[in-house]
């Protein structure tokens, strides 16, 4: 018995149509924290911000992943069950609306305030053949009954769509279900790829995890175009996925239209270059003028012509910097001789003679080097979505429904008048009832008319 | 003439009949107020040239692309689409106070475009993640339902107003629908500003989602728009509970349409994605 009673309570707070206004603006206004304070930063950001006191708060109720906290998701159960409950409590009576059209009640609708009459010369006999064809055009439903004074019609449309406000709290389980299977079954993750390679491991955001996924994605080229403004235009990926050393698919990507492959969403994301790693350089002789010119590696050691000793190029700054000045793109590499000591050797792109400075009996410089672009996937698997996107659709018709289809019942009422007949028109509507007023006059116009007419 | 000039002159327009509505109403001249809606018109005509000129001049610049993707062309958008609500509600319920309500918004968000030396009417070419018939959709549906829900926070602002005056005659006031009216009105307005504004986050997140992989990432801005729709939600609740309708809705309006100029202009001073509605 007492197991009852608190299931009657929690039956009835959870059927309270206040609480589903708290829930939603508690929602509302607890959403804005997230917005204030930035979400999954580094720990040390936040202390160094908000100190140890505020931290030590903020922390416990885990403001700084709002969204996938113990309280926030709560509120959205508690919203999720206040759905259920009032759905279930309610729909047994709309059903009964819904499912029966034999409840119309003459009385009912001699009781409302408006009311149109008129009075034609014509008998009720002959009336309801000319009225029982239009109101069942109008209406779909129509039915005709005996009433003491006379005989009456009753037409009706749109019971079902108060079903649509069914379909829009249905449609936010769906959505919250399909989230809730995305974050349990799903990830999102990242991964660089330069051109030509290939991997099977992905980063998972915001967790310092590796994922390894069922196939290798390999880059085999990456794209960047321009406006003439020089905004980005395009970035392309050409991929190919391998699945047990065999390529399975290709297709280049680019923003906004990924690739799928089984259940493995994979994104254009970002793109960058990889430090150069060849380079052709010069080798000048001061004296007799010759030049050497060498393609090479970076990070290679190799022979300097006329046998000056051993050369490497060990370093790359995108923006060099000597005696405090920006040089720009710059190399710099490590010469051995023969004898003597090692010396460093600064290249900048932009400078060619740059090298001259030193007094040697070379110059060195670089002429051209090559690099490689890599690109930044987004790669995401989500099972819900497809649950998530059924609730979409489910919403905006049930939205639409409710906000703009209406349960719409009227009475023809024709009573004896002598020869002549009174014919009075009402209505009502679940709805918009001034708009449903506007119709009853309508149809009471064209009911004279037709009287007239016919 | 080029777009620019011909959306310059829309706002001279609007704000012409923003004034003729508001000296209609306060010096009870129905000419004024006819003259007002012919203004609204004209006013509608030049907005709809100049969002088309727009369009083909971004055509002969080699990038073409629908005049919906920055800041300026929202708020063009967005002036156009109040103006439309208005006239068809002014249309249908035959009321011009409505205009002294809605038409200086309509002069505002185009007056902010036109003027404000941070925004830039420059014909820009898409960047990659704006490339999408997604975006588009998302543009329009937000920005109906955005306008709708200015419409309703006029609408709103008036039944305050009138409410607070059912005693007593007042001069200005007299001539307002009744209470009962403007709050049936702005239940109107909502509805359908919160079936748009629904529309916009689905097509948002449809979007999103092919663009990075994710329907939804928490983002200011997304948050600022879930923000927005839980208030017009406990709204359109807060209607079927007893005691509160009239006054308590309106002051819901109100709130919920703040919060839809914080998810339109102040999630830029928070950190996030939709870098697009950036000056
Ligand atoms: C995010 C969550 C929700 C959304 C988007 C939503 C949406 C809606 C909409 C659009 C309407 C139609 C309002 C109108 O006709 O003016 C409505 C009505 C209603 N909602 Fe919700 N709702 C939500 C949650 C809830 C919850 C939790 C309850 C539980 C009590 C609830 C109970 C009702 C009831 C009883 C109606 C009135 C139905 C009628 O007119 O017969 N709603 N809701």
């Amino acid at each position: 018995m007492a197991l009852l009673y608190y299931f009657n309570r929690s039956w009835k707070f959870f059927s309270s149509i206040k609480l589903t206004v708290v829930l939603l603006l508690s929602l509302a206004v607890t959403s804005i924290i997230g917005t204030v304070i930035p979400q999954n930063k580094n720990y040390i950001i936040y202390f160094r911000e908000y100190g140890e006191f505020l931290y030590g708060i903020f922390n416990l109720f885990d403001i700084f992943d709002m969204y996938h906290s113990w309280w926030f998701q709560l509120l959205l159960l508690l919203l999720a069950i206040n759905i259920v409950v009032c759905s279930i409590d309610r729909f047994p009576a709309t059903w009964k609306i819904v499912a029966k059209k034999s409840m119309f009640d003459v009385s009912r609708f001699r009781r409302l305030s408006s009311k149109e009459e008129v009075t034609v010369n014509r008998s009720p006999a002959q009336l309801i053949e000319i009225y029982k064809p239009f109101i069942a055009k109008v209406f779909g439903y129509c039915r005709v009954e005996q009433t003491d004074e006379g005989v009456c019609v009753f037409g009706e449309k749109g019971g079902w769509s108060r079903l649509g406000v069914y379909t829009v709290h249905l449609s936010v389980v769906f959505l919250l279900f399909g989230g809730l299977i995305g974050s349990i079954f799903g990830f999102e993750g990242f991964v660089n790829i330069p051109e030509g390679e290939k991997t099977e491991y992905i980063r998972i955001k915001n967790a310092e995890k590796r994922y390894r996924l069922d196939f290798e994605i390999r880059c085999d080229d990456f794209n960047v175009s321009f406006y003439d403004s020089g905004s980005p235009s395009e970035y392309r990926s050409t991929l190919t996925l391998i699945e047990q050393g065999k390529p399975v698919l290709k297709k280049d990507i680019i923003v906004n239209d990924p690739l799928r492959y089984k259940g493995i969403n994979i994104f254009q994301s970002s793109y960058g270059m990889l430090p150069p790693e060849d380079v052709a350089l010069t080798f000048k002789n001061r004296e007799t003028g010759m030049e050497y010119n060498k393609n090479v590696t970076v990070g290679r050691e190799f022979d300097a012509p006329e046998n000056i000793g051993k050369f490497i190029i060990n370093d790359y700054r995108k923006s060099g910097k000597f005696m405090g000045h920006d040089i720009g793109e710059t190399f710099t590499g490590i010469l051995t001789r023969n004898t003597g000591s090692p010396v460093e050797i600064i290249l900048p792109l932009r400078f060619p003679s740059f090298d001259r400075m030193r007094n040697a009996d070379f110059v060195v410089s670089i002429t051209d080097y090559k690099s490689r672009y890599y690109t930044g996937l987004q790669i995401t698997k989500d099972p819900g979505v497809l649950v998530v996107y059924t609730g979409f659709v489910i919403m905006i018709a049930g939205c639409f429904i409710t906000f703009f289809l209406s349960h719409q019942r009227v009475c023809i009422d024709i009573i004896a008048n002598g020869p002549a007949s009174r014919v009075v028109v009402s209505g009502i509507s679940n709805k918009n009832r001034l708009g449903m007023q506007q119709k009853v006059k309508q149809i009471s116009k064209n009911l004279a008319r037709l009287a007239l007419t016919a | 003439m080029n777009s620019s000039l011909m959306l310059s002159l829309t706002t001279f327009v609007y704000g012409l009949a923003a004034f003729l509505y508001i000296v209609s109403w306060v010096f009870k001249k129905q000419a004024v107020g006819v003259l007002a809606t012919g203004t609204s018109v004209a006013g509608i005509a030049a907005n709809t040239a100049g969002i088309i000129m727009r369009w083909v001049e971004s055509y002969e610049l080699g990038i073409g692309h629908a005049p919906l993707s920055n800041l300026y062309e929202s708020l063009v958008f967005f002036s156009w689409t109040i103006v439309i609500i208005y006239l068809v509600v002014e249309r249908k319920y035959n009321d011009r106070i409505i205009g002294a309500f809605s038409m200086p918004l309509a002069f505002l968000a185009i007056a902010y475009a036109s003027l404000s030396p941070n925004i830039s009417d420059r014909i820009q070419p898409l960047i990659p993640a704006l490339k999408s018939n997604w975006l588009i959709a998302h543009v329009i549906t937000c920005f109906i339902g955005y306008a709708a829900l200015a419409v309703a926070f006029g609408i709103s602002i008036m039944y305050l107003f009138k409410e607070a005056r059912t005693s007593g005659k007042s001069f200005l006031l007299d001539r307002f629908p009744a209470p009962a009216v403007l709050d049936e009105l702005n239940h109107q307005m909502i509805m359908f500003g919160f079936l748009f504004l629904s529309i916009g986050i689905i097509t948002g997140a449809v979007w999103a989602n092919s663009a990075w992989g994710r329907y939804w990432g928490w983002d200011p801005k997304e948050i600022w728009s879930l923000i927005t729709w839980f208030i017009y939600a406990a709204l359109l609740h807060a209607r079927l509970t007893r005691g509160w309708h009239g006054r308590r809705v309106a002051y819901l309006s109100i709130i919920g349409f703040m919060a839809v100029i914080f998810t339109y202009f102040g999630v830029n001073l928070l950190p996030g994605l939709h870098s697009y509605g950036q000056v």
